[in-house]
């Protein structure tokens, strides 16, 4: 349904961004009650770099895979089901399962050599600088 | 006003009537998956940002409580842009029927997943009862 109407009559601009991450989630048979992004992050920036922060409990380094293509940054993972045998039955099921995929349209073009990734207690610390072509260059003006 | 991308919202744990906790910081519930075994419980809770020696595990009266405590601070020299998540402790119970045998129960926690094995009392566990004939 691309450009839905809001009751106001207003376009939406970012119900097909929502659509096409839900047909996303689908593609990966991610199993997630009532979630949309995973994972969630926070972004923190400075005029270097951008710092990304995300919540990625149980993925291990094996499962996960960073991209970066100028600058967009892809985040791909996957997270394993428990296997159970015939006899043992869940009282309680919370936690997703399967494949996720997020991608970000950062700042500026990123340094790819110096990305630097940290796993740690399933919190995945991204830090990203500026490429240098990208950085802001100081006009000295003459008198 | 165009709607915002609904994200996961973490639940914040509940409380107690009357009592808060001494930290002043925000505690949610962790996602957690519970299963029966034959022999034992399986109890696995997501605490993203726990260290292996910040969780504490509680079980009294068939009452589980598992506590975990996050130690994340702001990064330095930078402003936050963007948020969907927020950074807390965890906390959650769970009633358990009387059958654990609470000396036997095992705790590990890796990449901020704590894995619990709660093992089931010997007069709990299935027994085969022989039918003789006579």
């Amino acid at each position: 349904m691309i450009g839905q109407l809001l009751e106001s009559g207003n376009w939406d601009p970012f119900a097909e961004m929502r659509q096409l991450q839900r047909q996303m989630n689908r593609l990966f048979e991610r199993h997630y009650p009532g979630s949309v992004d995973f994972p969630p992050v926070n972004i923190w920036t400075n005029e270097d770099d951008v710092v990304l922060t995300a919540e990625i409990p149980g993925v291990n380094v094996d499962d996960l895979d960073i991209s970066v293509q100028g600058n967009v940054l892809t985040l791909k993972g996957s997270q394993k089901e428990e296997q159970l045998n015939e006899n043992e039955t869940y009282h309680r099921r919370e936690r997703a399962t399967g494949n996720f995929q997020r991608s970000w349209r950062l700042p500026f073009n990123v340094d790819k050599d110096n990305i630097d990734a940290k796993l740690e207690k399933g919190v995945l610390k991204l830090t990203l600088p500026r490429a240098e072509q990208d950085k802001p260059k100081k006009i000295e003006v003459k008198s | 006003m165009a709607e915002q991308t609904k994200t996961i919202q973490k639940q914040e744990a509940k409380r107690k009537e009357g009592i808060e906790r001494t930290r002043d910081r925000m505690t949610f519930m962790p996602r957690t998956d519970i299963y029966e075994r034959e022999n034992d419980y399986v109890l696995i809770a997501e605490m993203p940002g726990v260290d292996h020696d910040a969780v504490d595990i509680n079980f009294d009266n068939n009452e589980l409580t598992i506590t975990g405590h996050v130690d994340e601070r702001p990064i330095e020299g930078h402003s936050i842009s963007y948020s969907e998540y927020e950074v807390g402790d965890y906390q959650r119970s769970f009633r358990f029927s009387g059958d654990v045998d609470i000396d036997k129960i095992d705790a590990k926690m890796a990449n901020g997943v704590l894995r619990l094995i709660l093992p089931k009392n010997e007069e709990s566990k299935p027994k085969k009862i022989t039918v003789k004939s006579g």
